[in-house]
């Protein structure tokens, strides 16, 4: 059964990705398969765990709910693109490693692109605020506490960024 | 003394970065769906839409005519072609396939396997698989199936029951004659399991030219390799597990033989990769990892003063369809079966039962945390009952810190504790008596408000003492674990690991002791995860052991290289050892520093110049150390007494709940948790532990339920209708640390990794059973849903 194919055209981290894809591809596997992108996780593949969350143009998503051809001429932003340059992790990255905000680390990429998102619109957000924001993102390890510390953490730093 | 215990060391119980993290928050991990083998088909499966039948015929016809499909594998071609799958109890004739055959026996169990290019084409033809059922009678209630005369889910076994055995340890009738007071209570703990964010994955390959089958799997199984092997009809090493893959969560439900088996056979007859890997709907329904489903009926002789003089416990578990080592989960609570209490006496009937649904597999604790929600359950009851303070009354009947080591009356001896501490130290991190103002406060006002108790033990250490105590036939003894630390010619070290990790921080715990014991940087330490057939004997992070077994051994293995890093230098430095010292690495004579080895000449030396090394010692430097369980080793008494686990961590929870009028959603206003696990290698793994232990206890208190309907279907088949606490269920949580040595191990160090989990559903339970007291009602069942408190305020209001 050959499936007619669509061109598709994303920015992705900043590079631009080009590819001929079937309708019906989610965005998830168009990340994780086509591009090898595989730090965007699928857990429930039905929207609710938030393990596949993506920024488009800004905005977090589940890609698990969405088709690769939705997001035809959009710029997304995937876990990977929230290192430095040379892989390291990011700030926001750095402070889930500073406050241990991950145990298996399969709900931890959702949950730094929601919290990054968070950040982006309210730098300096309460715990309830932190709370909601990182609400559809389900983790079974941490208990979310340590996951609240990070962001609590990642925001004072942005605060008073280090000389 | 706890402060002291816990103090003294360079890098254990000191606040420091993991090993894992930084590849966990770039997206860096590689978990089993990440592995990607050239020219990999990938697996549907087709599933069984009735509680029982009969498979009358299986059409593959339109499936196989589509581009891309390649086999479609049923149970006749299967179960000829592999090894049942055996229960871990004496009952050969409850047999298990990955793929049905000639009957089903739950909903959701696979009766066919698509193999094609992709994922989304095998589905395609999953659904052009046309099955032919004669649905048959089926058994959903346990305590139907227990009965002689019930319809049976594998008849050849003659009757549902597949284990049962009544324990009486003491004089229980004697001391139940002479108490002053007895009460009875039956409690019910709810289908849940752990359901990690990641489902169960497996990729295996066949390599004919080597007769090898590689496995990659999100894998956390004891004995797997050699158990997938057997299935398979291979020689054990004909099978290399990689346990080098991030296991993304499984807090013991990552069992998946069944998936492995068929995923292997596929592999092997064609010719090429094959992986599967579930989606949420196949993990819930038919990936054979429900957790326990109980049904206790207790009852407690006791003294008007609360002195608790003897238990009586019934146990009857559903384990669903078939079982792996389920039956198991009623064992091992037999080694804390009085929980933190001096009770003197007790009968303990374990029953496991088969039912037409999902089986049960290993669920964090395995079975310990249903029973301790049932004995604080009983606690509080006889405080209700004396009209006696419930702290007052677990005070009362606590181990003192004094009476370590105890021995309990089912033959297991706890090895320390400080119990009476630890809940006054939680009771002052909750600050109880605000707790109860604010508590009475929101009943003036009208509200419904209650504050939970609960205080247990996690048993830890992981032995595997409860498969000879339910079957006589395994003698198995030792559950040992193991490390081989290498020290390279550039002087960096790397620690070698037998199994995967599942969010443990292994990696950590390793580099920690390495790098504590050979007073070298942690970070520097390399830790990798061998593969099945380069590894040392490993039963896997189970039974919150790897602390103790992992860490215990990688102590051992380090000492070694210690001892041979002595050795080298007291040869060249013509000493005795007695007068030599150890810096960091490098090694003086005592009083002369200048006469000293370093760390580089030390390895240089036993790399490089043999003729410099003393005679008997290896080249090279290298360490393995295989630890055996302390305390473990020996069979359980004629009438079933065992040391079950070396050590016991000891846990007390304090919650103040207040539950919605309008929608009866329980709100978690307050909580505290008192912890004691001995020495702490990493407090920020142990803390993050046992929060996700308390998060996971909110779920299978108040939320998490595989619930059936009553013609055998699974109505919670996905995370809308099974429902994991968000950040937003869970509140900000109290832990305070306690240190209570244990004696049995390398620093003090007890388990944590079921921690929280094990208290948190008694304590909620309490706390909501406490809201509801004015009301004059209670509810004995978990999860206590917002629907059921709901239902159970509107029915006491209408009088019912």
């Amino acid at each position: 059964m050959s499936e007619q194919l669509y061109p598709i055209s994303i920015e992705v981290n900043g590079t631009l990705r080009e590819a001929l894809v079937p309708a019906r591809l989610s965005l998830v596997d168009f990340l994780r398969d086509t591009l090898r992108l595989t730090g965007t996780h699928a857990g429930c593949e039905h929207g609710i765990c938030g393990a596949c969350s993506v920024l488009l143009d800004g905005e977090p998503v589940r890609s698990c709910l969405m088709y690769a051809v939705q997001a035809d001429g959009r710029k997304l932003t995937t876990i990977e693109g929230l290192a430095q340059p040379d892989g390291t992790p990011g700030a926001l990255q750095d402070a889930f490693c500073e406050a241990h905000a991950t145990q298996c680390g399969f709900c931890t990429p959702g949950m730094v692109i929601s919290a990054h998102a968070l950040l982006e619109t309210n730098p300096a957000p309460s715990e309830h605020e932190i709370r909601e924001a990182i609400g559809g993102n389900l983790c079974r390890c941490t208990g979310y506490q340590q996951i609240v510390d990070a962001i609590k953490l990642a925001a004072a730093k942005r605060e008073a960024p280090t000389p | 003394m706890s402060a002291a215990a816990q103090k003294g060391f360079r890098y254990i119980g000191k606040k420091r970065r993991t090993k894992e993290d930084p590849r966990f928050v770039t997206g860096r991990g590689r978990f089993v769906a990440d592995i990607a083998l050239a020219g990999m088909k990938h697996v549907a499966l087709v599933t069984s839409p009735h509680a029982a039948a009969r498979i009358k015929a299986i059409r593959a016809d339109r499936a196989l005519a589509l581009a891309g499909v390649h086999c479609v594998l049923t149970g006749a071609e299967l179960c000829a072609a592999v090894e049942p799958l055996l229960p871990g109890v004496d009952a050969p004739k409850v047999t298990r396939y990955p793929l049905a055959h000639g009957v089903v026996r739950y909903a959701g169990e696979w009766v066919a396997a698509v193999v094609a290019d992709t994922r989304a084409l095998a589905e395609d033809a999953a659904e052009r698989i046309e099955v032919d059922y004669e649905p048959a009678e089926y058994v959903l209630d346990p305590e139907k199936a227990v009965l002689p005369g019930s319809v049976l889910v594998h008849p050849l076994h003659g009757s549902n029951v597949l284990y049962r055995r009544k324990f009486v340890w003491g004089p229980v009738e004697a001391d139940f004659a002479r108490a002053e007071h007895k009460l009875a209570l039956r409690v019910r703990w709810g289908r849940s399991a752990t359901v990690p964010i990641e489902t169960f994955g497996v990729a295996a390959q066949w390599d004919p030219g080597r007769q090898l089958l590689d496995v990659w799997a999100s894998i956390q199984m004891p004995k797997y390799p050699d158990q997938t092997a057997r299935a398979l009809r291979l020689p054990g090493n004909a099978v290399r597990v990689h346990f080098d893959v991030d296991v993304g969560g499984s807090f013991g439900v990552k069992r998946g033989l069944k998936h492995t088996v068929l995923v292997g056979y596929l592999a092997r007859k064609l010719g090429y990769p094959v992986r599967l890997i579930e989606d949420r709907l196949e993990n819930m329904r038919g990936g054979d990892m429900h957790g326990p489903d109980r049904i206790f009926d207790v009852q407690v002789a006791f003294d008007g003063d609360g002195t608790i003089r003897s238990l009586k416990i019934r146990a009857l578990d559903d384990v669903g369809a078939y079982a792996g080592r389920s039956p198991l989960q009623l064992g091992k609570p037999v080694g804390a079966i009085v929980g933190p209490y001096q009770i003197h006496s007790v009968e303990y009937e374990p029953i496991s039962v088969m039912t037409n649904k999902t089986a049960q597999e290993a669920v964090r604790g395995f079975g310990q945390s249903p029973t301790n929600y049932a004995l604080e359950t009983a606690i509080d009851r006889v405080a209700r009952h004396l009209g006696m303070d419930r702290i007052a009354l677990r005070q009362k009947n606590f181990i003192r810190k004094d009476q370590f080591p105890y021995l309990i009356p089912s033959g297991t001896s706890y090895d320390s504790g400080d119990f009476h501490t630890v809940l006054d130290k939680a009771l002052a991190a909750a600050d109880y008596p605000a707790l109860l103002a604010a508590r009475d406060a929101a009943r003036r006002a009208g509200r419904l408000a209650g504050i939970g108790i609960s205080s247990c033990l996690e048993p830890s250490g992981g032995n595997s003492a409860f498969e000879p105590l339910f079957n006589p036939k395994n003698e198995t003894t030792t559950w040992m674990d193991s490390c081989l630390v290498r020290v390279d010619l550039s002087g960096a070290i790397t620690g070698v690991m037998n199994t995967s990790s599942a969010g443990q921080g292994h990696d950590t715990l390793v580099a920690t002791v390495l790098g504590e014991v050979l007073e070298r940087a942690p970070d520097t330490i390399r830790v990798v995860h061998a593969d099945s057939l380069n590894a040392l004997p490993s039963n896997s992070p189970v039974g919150s052991r790897m602390a103790i077994m992992l860490g215990g051994a990688a102590a051992g293995a380090a000492r070694k290289i210690k001892a041979a890093l002595f050795a080298i230098a007291a040869h060249k430095l013509n000493q005795d050892l007695a007068d030599l010292e150890y810096h960091e690495g490098s090694v003086s004579v005592k009083g002369d520093a200048k006469r000293m080895l370093s760390w580089d000449q030390l390895v240089e030396i036993a790399h490089r110049k043999f003729h410099q090394m003393p005679s008997g010692l290896e080249p090279g430097l290298q360490a393995k150390f295989v630890w055996e369980v302390p305390t473990g080793g020996a069979l359980p008494t004629a009438d079933g007494r065992i040391q079950m686990y070396p050590c016991f961590s000891f846990e007390a929870h304090v919650v103040l709940v207040e539950i919605d009028p309008a929608t009866g959603q329980p709100k978690l206003v307050r909580y505290a948790c008192g912890h004691d696990c001995g020495v702490m290698i990493s407090p920020d793994i142990v803390h993050g532990m046992t929060c996700g232990g308390i998060a996971h206890g909110i779920g299978a208190a108040l939320y998490e339920k595989f619930a059936y309907s009553d013609n055998g279907q699974l109505e919670s088949q996905s995370f809308m209708d099974y429902l994991i606490p968000s950040a937003m269920e869970v509140p900000a949580i109290a832990i305070v640390d306690h240190c209570s040595p244990s004696p049995h191990t390398s620093f003090g160090q007890k388990g944590s990794g079921e921690a929280g989990y094990l208290g948190a559903p008694a304590a909620i339970a309490c706390a909501v059973n406490d809201a509801l007291a004015p009301l004059g009602t209670s509810i004995d069942a978990l999860p206590m849903t917002p629907l059921q408190i709901w239902t159970r305020m509107r029915d006491v209001r209408a009088g019912n």
